[in-house]
């Protein structure tokens, strides 16, 4: 069966987070907090990594940690428990000799203390042997991917660029980048894991507990049913927890190494620089040929970024450019440069927020050119139809979003020019970007209803609440597709002793953990009608619901005010505003929470944001949260957001669609937008920091 | 090296056992099992470990347990009552009316910080952005953000986080 | 962290010739650089000579103006009506610094003896000459956003973190040193050394030495002083550059003016020939601009720090502009 769409009771209100209380008195557990779960007092693991970033390791020399107290041993590759399959390199941790980059974990120490463990790892002497590493993106030799992350085509040409660029009356070319970005959820990654009798159970911070389940089993030799995985709480991931990491199969390893007795693991924030995932560097080279009026002909996007020799990664970031604007001739392409460096993974929006900078920035770029408004030019260049498939889209409303925003914004007092209005020693410009996020499907879901009694309901999904609300909105979901109250559901999340759910990420979760909850529900009110008998239950899996010939996607409009001062270029942005079309928003409170966190996750990238790798060592140097700088409480100022009423089911059964990514997108070009329309200097890379104005 | 300190941990005085290096943080966390407050960053750089230390807001990462023999210290947990129908301290229900936060990891710091910052002004201690050192404290939008600017919320919950803190300092 | 002896003196002679009689041991206030080091591995002391508890939490008046004990918090010292009124720019660097918790735990003998912010310093893993002298220095050729620009030596370009000490500089405070052979008192300009070839020294301490107090005096130029702080978060950032100003203006020049620099070298920076060329002068944009570039003149900058240049222009500008009677013309 396919799911239905079903009458909206709860979804559209703004039910109260079921976890609230957990949270504000800090009794919610996350992964290294469960030692009340235990019949043992955990040790405690440290990671030691590698400080060449090629080579390999000589000889681990433990003697001095091993003699301090309470140390109980040293993992490294010649001693710790072997992994059936090696083929992962992240994940194939003290299998072998081979350094692959700097901060790579070389061995563990596992202590009765913290303390001890920390200093056990400091006593640890590495003998290294570094080879020849390449750790710089400029100057190295990239090569074209077979395919981008996501599964996106690596290349794409439509049409004749080269003769529409040629003819074309405007031509811009510019080059566009953003940093290596790091994820830095609150919560450090960290897991609890107890090896007993074979099986592995596993309290981990993770976006997706059967994912960690079914790539770790393999790799231990163990069938997965011996992974067991439990995420109650996530102290955000924004995509770095989406695949397990180097960290899980260590502290697997230890707990196997332990047998029996429990391991806990917290990587340090230092640590998480190296081996937890980022947002790779990107270099985004562009070239628009439009006419006079603005109309796009011809839009190259070729876009190069840093890999990991360990593993690839490519960000797809010239993916949006084939779907965003009118232009009949359309060539996109990836390449990467496979260096000695960490691997870079999921960070919020991958592909999107890079390629979205890259694009908008350069809207905004040829909006000067050309001498059209912004929302104009954008207007001008709306396809009927999706420009890479043909295919008519789902429920474009970007030219809405534009024009409401406008108006909530005041974008008609705006001065043409730039460099046009000096309040005191601040000058003062506005910008805009587009936004805009695929509705993301995962089949594959499982969901399972159990009627109890009192004419209540038991629905259970594995899937995660990362800190979004899916705990509350799945709720609403479940009530809403039986038709029940909330308070007649028993939720169960988070296990993977539950049914499987994918991956907390690519903006998929609600939409295709709700489709299968939906389509549970609906099948057991098939098999056992409105007045089921305690006991009974239903449990379906999903293998698609969203209109395959349509293109699904969101969209939406950023606004942005920027002041910079005129003597010391210190940027400031006291007003940013979204305007957004996501389909039906399930939960008013927790919908605008996410949206403002993805807006206020952009105004970071816009202007802090900014990892230096540095070149000599290959790690990176500004490895904590005093030096890579994320936006505190004093640089969020006046954020608002809003969206247009909306229904998608063509996407969803619920309606909606996915709304964690969407908020960054964008987000960081409209404030530079803003910043170039203060001050009259365009900054085409991120971030925009004070040394970039001051002069 | 093992030491003993007296602690008074949300209202119960407790004999805890310290290695000379432990910090309160891990005090709290590993040895009494209070594990409200959070370890974000252990170097004083995102808030999360935040407690009240003798009635006003302190760090826990970068304090030894052993010189604070004698403290008195409330957690998040501590600012409620117990149990799952405990009363909430109004900066709680704030939050939560608010939605003054998502993943909740930063919550128990940011919710402590800000118990400290109404008492910091109602004091009459100025901040960063006061224009008149010597006039009266008025705890507007500016002098919260400002003022709660020591705890990192990566979700951006801030907007939920002002409104809270507002309400609360009102009432 | 290395295993440690933790010690709690009776008195601070007691402390002074504890740690003057251990090159392991270290003086413990606030805790918030030190126990920070003790995680990173960048400091590995035996032995904590924990001050924290000794008397020195008061702030006083004195003849010529206030005498603040080292365990005064930075909070409270921020907060202090005397120095609200008195010496504004001082209660203004230590509100621009850290966090509010910091600030309740930082305390001001701790606050001037802190160390570099450089990553390299703090990275145990990477050559660093004040951590490990004859290793290298890695921010010469490295992320050098944060350098140090006057002052600098082939050994070391790291810059001292302190906001409040620019101030104290500015203000001409000086320190009361409590060491074995009993008091002694060094003006805080004169406390931070810079680091020719051998940047592990940081101050004109003798270890084992004990800041006890700092002496502000009482003057009515310290009345109109300001402290303004560059920095990329709008908040809880250290400085990329600092200024802490007082001035004076009469008959529409200035009649006398202090200045002082952070984030520019490893010492707060009295700017001493900017001040000279200011005074007399009538307070303009233009002529702040020069004052600037001739303290400038020996500073050596690359490309990742040169734009401090600009910035200490905007900086210098910005604070005086605040302490002006009206508007500075540009």
């Amino acid at each position: 069966m396919t799911a239905r769409p079903f009458e909206a009771r709860s979804m559209g209100t703004a039910l109260d987070r079921v976890d609230g209380r957990e949270k504000v008195t800090g009794r919610a557990t996350y992964a290294v907090e469960h030692d009340a779960d235990l019949d043992e007092a955990p040790l405690h693991a440290w990671l030691v990594t590698s400080t060449t970033a090629s080579g390999r390791v000589l000889r681990v020399d433990a003697a001095e940690a091993l003699a301090h107290p309470h140390v109980v041993t040293v993992l490294d590759h010649t001693n710790a428990p072997r992994l059936a399959d090696t083929e992962d390199r992240e994940l194939a941790v003290l299998q072998d000799d081979r350094i692959g980059f700097r901060g790579q974990i070389v061995a563990v120490v596992l202590a009765e203390t913290s303390e001890a463990a920390r200093e056990g790892a400091r006593l640890v002497r590495v003998h290294q042997e570094a080879a020849d590493a390449s750790v710089s993106l400029d100057g190295a030799e990239t090569y074209a991917p077979e395919e981008a992350n996501g599964g996106f085509e690596a290349a794409t040409d439509q049409g004749d660029f080269d003769a529409a660029w040629a003819a074309a009356p405007v031509q811009l070319e510019q080059t566009y980048s953003t940093p290596l970005e790091f994820n830095n959820p609150m919560e450090p990654h960290a897991a609890t894991a107890l090896w007993r009798d074979g099986s592995l159970t596993l309290w981990d911070s993770t976006q997706a507990v059967h994912g960690v389940a079914s790539t770790l089993a393999p790799m231990l030799g163990i069938s997965q049913d011996r992974v067991r995985v439990q995420a109650p709480y996530i102290g955000g991931g924004f995509g770095s927890k989406g695949l397990p990491h180097g960290p899980e199969m260590a502290v697997a390893l230890a707990a196997r190494w332990a047998d029996g007795r429990p391991v806990k693991l917290a990587v340090t924030r230092q640590q998480m620089f190296g081996l937890t995932g980022y947002r790779t560097r990107t270099v985004s080279h562009l070239r628009i040929g439009a006419e006079p009026d603005g109309r796009i002909t011809a839009l190259e996007h070729a876009a190069v970024g840093q890999s990991s020799a360990v593993k690839e990664f490519v960000e797809q970031t010239a993916v949006p450019a084939r779907m965003m604007y009118a232009a009949s001739s359309l060539r996109t392409s990836h390449r990467v440069a496979a260096l000695d460096v960490a691997v870079p993974s999921w960070m919020r929006a991958p592909g999107e927020m890079p390629g979205m900078f890259a694009l908008e920035v350069a809207m905004d770029d040829l909006a000067e050119a050309t001498g059209i408004d912004p929302i104009e030019l954008r207007e001008r260049n709306e396809p009927e139809v999706d420009p890479e498939t043909g295919n008519p889209y789902n429920n474009r409303r970007l030219v809405e979003c534009l024009h409401r925003g406008a108006d909530l914004f005041g974008w008609q007092d705006r001065p043409a020019e730039p460099r046009a209005t000096l309040d005191g020693d601040w000058w003062v410009g506005t910008g805009v970007a587009s936004a805009t996020y695929p509705a993301s499907f995962a089949p594959g879901n499982t969901a399972r209803i159990i009627a109890l009694d009192g004419g209540r309901y038991e629905v259970s999904i594995g899937a995660v609440d990362l800190g979004t609300g899916s705990r509350t909105v799945l709720l609403q979901i479940a009530a809403d597709a039986l038709g029940v109250d909330p308070e007649a559901i028993d939720l169960a999340l988070a296990d993977t002793d539950l049914p499987m759910a994918t991956v907390a990420g690519g903006s998929s979760g609600t939409s295709s953990w709700g489709t299968a909850i939906a389509q549970t529900a609906q099948q057991f009110r098939a098999d056992h009608g409105e007045h089921p008998d305690p006991g009974v239950e239903t449990t379906t899996t999903t293998d698609g619901y969203p209109s395959t010939d349509h293109a699904l996607h969101s969209f939406g409009a950023v606004f942005a005010e920027a002041r910079v001062h005129r003597l010391t270029g210190e940027v400031r942005v006291p007003r940013l505003l979204g305007v957004y079309s996501v389909g039906r928003v399930i939960n008013p409170m927790t919908a605008r929470s996410q949206l403002l966190g993805g807006l206020t996750m952009g105004l970071s990238a816009a202007l802090f944001e900014d990892a230096y790798q540095d070149p000599r060592f290959g790690h990176v140097v500004t490895q904590d949260l005093a030096s890579y700088h994320v936006a505190a409480h004093a640089d969020v100022r006046d954020l608002q957001v809003e969206w247009l009423d909306d229904v998608d089911e063509l996407a969803t059964p619920m309606g909606s669609r996915g709304i964690g990514e969407i908020g960054i997108v964008g987000t960081s070009a409209a404030i530079l937008n803003a910043a170039s329309h203060a001050t009259g200097v365009r900054v085409r890379d991120l971030p925009a920091t004070p040394d970039v104005f001051s002069s | 090296m093992e030491h003993t300190v007296s602690l008074r941990i949300d209202g119960v005085d407790q004999e805890v056992s310290v290695d000379t290096r432990t910090t309160l943080l891990d005090a709290l966390r590993e040895r009494v099992g209070n594990t409200s407050p959070k370890k974000g960053c252990d170097h004083g750089q995102c808030g999360s470990c935040t407690v009240l230390l003798d009635g006003r807001r302190h760090l826990t990462c970068l304090a030894l347990a052993v010189a604070y023999d004698g403290a008195e210290i409330v957690t998040a947990s501590g600012l409620a009552g117990e149990g799952d129908d405990g009363e909430l301290h109004p900066v709680q229900q704030a939050f939560l009316a608010h939605d003054g936060y998502q993943c909740g990891y930063c919550t128990p710091g940011q919710v402590c910080s800000a118990v400290g910052v109404i008492d910091e002004a109602k004091r009459g201690q100025p901040s960063h952005v006061t224009d008149d050192l010597e006039a009266d404290i008025d705890l507007d939008d500016d002098e919260i953000r400002e003022r709660m600017s020591g705890n990192l919320c990566r979700c951006g919950a801030y907007v939920g986080i002002l409104d809270a803190v507002r309400e609360a300092a009102a009432r | 962290m290395r295993e440690l002896t933790y010690e709690v003196p009776a008195t601070a002679e007691e402390a002074v010739a504890k740690v003057t009689g251990d090159e392991q041991a270290r003086f413990l206030g606030g805790g918030t650089n030190l126990v920070d080091h003790l995680k990173l591995g960048v400091s590995t002391p035996k032995v904590l000579v924990d001050i924290s508890r000794l008397p020195f939490d008061a702030v006083e008046q004195t003849d010529d103006g206030l005498r603040i004990g080292t365990n005064v918090r930075n909070s409270d010292l921020a907060a202090h009506p005397l120095v609200r009124s008195g010496w504004p720019g001082l209660s203004r660097a230590l509100l621009a610094g850290a966090s509010g918790q910091l600030r309740n735990q930082a305390t001001t003998g701790g606050n001037l003896l802190q160390r570099t912010r450089c990553v390299y310093f703090q990275d145990i893993t990477t050559p660093c000459n004040k951590r490990e002298p004859g290793s290298g220095c890695s921010a010469i050729e490295g992320y050098g956003r944060h350098n140090a620009l006057l002052g600098t030596s082939e050994a070391c370009v790291a810059t001292h973190p302190s906001d409040m000490a620019v101030a104290l500089v500015a203000l001409n405070a000086t320190v009361v040193v409590l060491g074995p052979d009993g008091e002694r008192r060094i003006p805080v300009a004169d406390l931070h050394t810079l680091p020719g070839h051998h940047p592990e020294v940081e101050t004109t301490l003798a270890h084992g030495e004990l800041i006890t107090h700092v002496e502000l005096p009482v003057t009515t130029l310290a009345k109109r002083s300001t402290y303004y702080k560059a920095r990329d978060r709008a908040s809880y950032a250290f400085a990329l550059v600092s200024a802490a100003a007082a001035l004076s203006i009469e008959d529409g020049v200035v009649a006398d003016v202090a200045l002082a620099w952070g984030g520019v070298a490893h010492k707060p920076w009295r700017a001493s020939r900017a001040e000279e060329a200011l005074r007399g002068q009538p307070l303009e944009e233009s002529a702040i601009a020069s004052a600037v570039d001739e303290e400038l003149r020996d500073a050596v900058t690359g490309p990742d720090n040169d734009y401090k240049r600009a910035l200490l222009r905007g900086v210098t500008t910005a604070a005086l502009s605040r302490l002006a009677p009206t508007e500075v013309s540009r």
